[in-house]
């Protein structure tokens, strides 16, 4: 596939994993903060490839993974409500969120119990659902970061526009920088650099990361997902730190520019506000997420629906997803880890979702 | 009281040319022998439906058979490279097929959701002749249900089918030995990825295209090529070729090791599936099948089937080893063999 073989080239890749060696003078820990890139090191093995040269642990960034399991709990409270008279509510929901278990399992469950849960593509097949049936409320479970948060704004313009009434969001978007700052704070951080989530700054840009390296003094890589993407960010995370150097590079420019898509970033600033949000395995991150600002509350599923009571969030004691999540340990270090938690019964959100850390060793990692 | 003027007048209208199906198609009246007769009977040319009896007779047959049943719920009815009914016919057929069966009898029961326009299952039941008169298989029996509007999804088909066993039948997936070679019949994923963009609507250009088709030639060819030498044939239906290899390890106890290079992918489902995040060899086909062969018999079995237009795209991709830690692994860019997993119920397209 053009455009894409040649980020696959095994000859190229083999070149890098060598530069990496020879540039290597003492362990380094980096941390890849997109669960696609976790997979993309794991599947291809990478990581392996690379042991006894730098560590690499996996940070947060598997929007289904951190959404709150709060949100979850309301959506499923939500996807019950068509069998009352008054609210025939449909929950839309990507796909990946529909087997993340919440505090009572999850929407797959909900479904089966009854509820009415339907998987869409885009936000914007929630707002045609909405406009095919008139007699339901139809409610899109808003998750992601930045890269999905301009997809649901733009739907609830769309629905503006329209004059469609019965539409609303669930809104759970959470932003990556203010994550990645709550781990260098943490006293447990062992980070040294960072590869920054590549689509996330292809809406962001990554202008914003340069204070950010100024006040920590750690480089940060933009990085794609595709193995010489990857080797190439690792590549450069390394000279940098073996040279003393702290800056914010660009390793992904075909996707990628400083200031990142201006369209998207308008669209966001119209209809969102910064908000702290919690997320899961992180508790309140101080900016940490989006939700609609005053001009468009009417559309918030929370607001629409203000009678739910959110009910106390039940999290499995044995799961440490919350230490995977932060980069504390790797998925293997957790007890439960490929025992009491697997993709068939997972306890935390990284064993079920397609991007997650613990998923990503039950699938990719050789023993 | 006027009881001929009761019977003239009766109250209740029946429209007996419907242009949908009614309730009343299926409650054993003259609309439901009107519909079976005029539509279902004579599109599929059955001489055997044509009687209309209880049971078919079927004439006694020398040696041992197979027989397999399976029921079929796609949705949408219609998607590019099939439909329900050339897939219920291919289906079923296949399962024989690559079981050392010759595909002889079927039988088809149809549920049919009222509201059904009765052009569209005119349409299903043309296909369905089509791919059985194609494999040689005879429709000798059938049967007809309406269920209430929101019941079912259009048109559920359940399907039985006969065959006989000819030789050399393969012995099965618990013969599986090591150095035996793996070989896959044609592009993976086709039909999977197909029906999922044709029913989410995906406007993906180009459309990709289901691999719903027959395997009755390729198999039987390669009986012929391969004698003893084929140890067992499946066609990857859901769960696609990952689930057959998983399938096979636990049925033989060895490791099967598969190298990505080699799996053909067409460029439609690639670029499909890379979108949606999702791994080609864990989607669903219906025209293509893993082999496994004895070890050195590889050649002889991907010239027979690639003399075929249907399977002319199959690839040698991997062989049977010692049962290693996981029981199936994959190679990819580095050369080293990792484990290869399952998915949980159907893939979910990722969010990013």
């Amino acid at each position: 596939m053009k455009y894409l073989d040649e980020y696959r080239d095994p000859a190229s890749a083999k070149k890098l994993v060598e530069a990496i060696r020879r540039q290597v003078t003492r362990p380094w820990t980096l941390m890849e903060v997109c669960g696609g890139q976790t997979h993309g090191l794991l599947r291809n093995g990478i990581e392996a490839e690379l042991q006894g040269t730098v560590e690499l642990i996996h940070g947060p960034g598997c929007p289904v993974c951190v959404t709150a399991m709060e949100s979850i709990d309301f959506a499923q409270q939500l996807a019950m409500l068509h069998t009352t008279s008054t609210n025939n509510v449909v929950l839309a929901s990507f796909g990946d969120m529909m087997r993340v278990p919440g505090s009572h399992g999850s929407l797959l469950d909900t479904k089966a119990n009854g509820g009415n849960v339907k998987t869409v593509y885009s936000p914007l097949d929630a707002v045609e659902l909405a406009k095919r049936h008139p007699e339901k409320q139809v409610v899109f479970f808003a998750v992601g970061f930045e890269t999905t948060a301009p997809a649901t704004a733009l739907a609830v313009k769309q629905a503006a526009n329209d004059g469609i009434h019965n539409f609303s969001l669930l809104v759970s978007h959470v932003r990556v920088q203010p994550a990645m700052e709550a781990l260098l704070q943490s006293p447990h951080n062992r980070v040294q650099a960072f590869l920054a989530a590549g689509h996330v700054c292809a809406v962001m840009g990554y202008e914003s990361y340069e204070p950010m390296v100024e006040r920590y003094r750690l480089p940060i890589v933009v990085t794609g997902f595709e193995p010489l993407d990857l080797l190439e960010g690792i590549l450069n995370c390394v000279r940098q730190l073996e040279q003393g150097e702290a800056r914010v590079d660009n390793a992904y420019s075909r996707g990628v520019s400083r200031q990142g898509n201006q369209a998207a970033q308008d669209i966001v600033r119209e209809v969102y506000e910064v908000c702290d949000r919690p997320w899961r395995g992180f508790g309140i991150v101080t900016n940490g997420g989006l939700q609609l600002n005053q001009d468009w509350r009417h559309f918030d599923a929370r607001s629409r629906f203000d009678f739910i009571r959110s009910l106390p969030v039940i999290e499995p004691a044995e799961c440490e997803s919350a230490h995977v999540l932060a980069g504390r340990i790797k998925p293997p270090e957790c007890a439960a880890f490929g025992k009491a938690c697997t993709p068939d019964a997972p306890m935390g959100a990284p064993m079920v979702s397609s991007e997650g850390a613990c998923a990503a060793y039950y699938k990719w990692h050789t023993p | 009281m006027n009881q001929t003027s009761w019977e003239l007048h009766c109250p209740v209208a029946v429209n007996n040319d419907s242009p949908r199906v009614m309730l009343a198609h299926g409650e054993g009246g003259r609309m439901m022998r009107k519909l079976i007769r005029e539509t279902i009977v004579d599109i599929l040319s059955s001489e055997s439906l044509a009687e209309m009896d209880d049971a078919a007779r079927l004439p006694a047959i020398d040696g041992p058979l197979a027989m397999t049943t399976d029921s079929f719920v796609v949705s949408p009815l219609f998607f590019p490279g099939g439909d329900i009914g050339s897939l219920c016919v291919y289906g079923t057929v296949n399962d024989l097929a690559v079981s050392g069966a010759k595909p002889l009898y079927l039988t088809l029961s149809l549920i049919l959701e009222e509201g059904l326009p009765i052009a569209v299952l005119q349409e299903v039941l043309q296909s369905v002749a089509r791919a059985a008169n194609q494999t040689g298989i005879k429709i000798v029996a059938g049967d007809t249900k309406v269920v209430p509007r929101g019941a079912a999804d259009g048109l559920f088909i359940n399907t039985t089918g006969i065959g006989e066993l000819v030789d050399p039948v393969p012995p099965g997936p618990q013969a599986l030995c090591e150095g035996d070679e793996l070989i896959v019949t044609g592009p993976v994923g086709r039909h999977g990825i197909a029906v999922l963009c044709a029913r989410e609507e995906l406007a993906l250009q180009p459309a990709p295209t289901s691999d719903c088709g027959s395997l009755v030639a390729a198999t039987m060819q390669l009986r012929h090529r391969l004698g003893t030498r084929l140890r067992t044939m499946r066609d990857a239906t859901r769960g696609g070729v990952g689930a057959v290899l998983h399938e096979w390890s636990e049925s033989s106890g060895l490791t099967l090791a598969v190298n990505e290079k080699d799996i053909p992918v067409s460029p439609d489902v690639r670029g499909a599936s890379e979108l949606l995040g999702l791994d080609p060899i864990h989607i669903a086909n219906e025209g293509t099948m893993l082999i496994a062969v004895e070890s050195g018999a590889s050649e002889d079995a991907l010239e027979a089937l690639r003399s075929l237009p249907e399977t002319q795209y199959s690839a040698k991709i991997g062989t049977a080893i010692t049962r290693q830690a996981t029981p199936v692994t994959i190679t990819r860019m580095f050369g080293r063999p990792q484990p290869l997993d399952q998915p949980q119920g159907a893939p979910q397209p990722r969010i990013c």
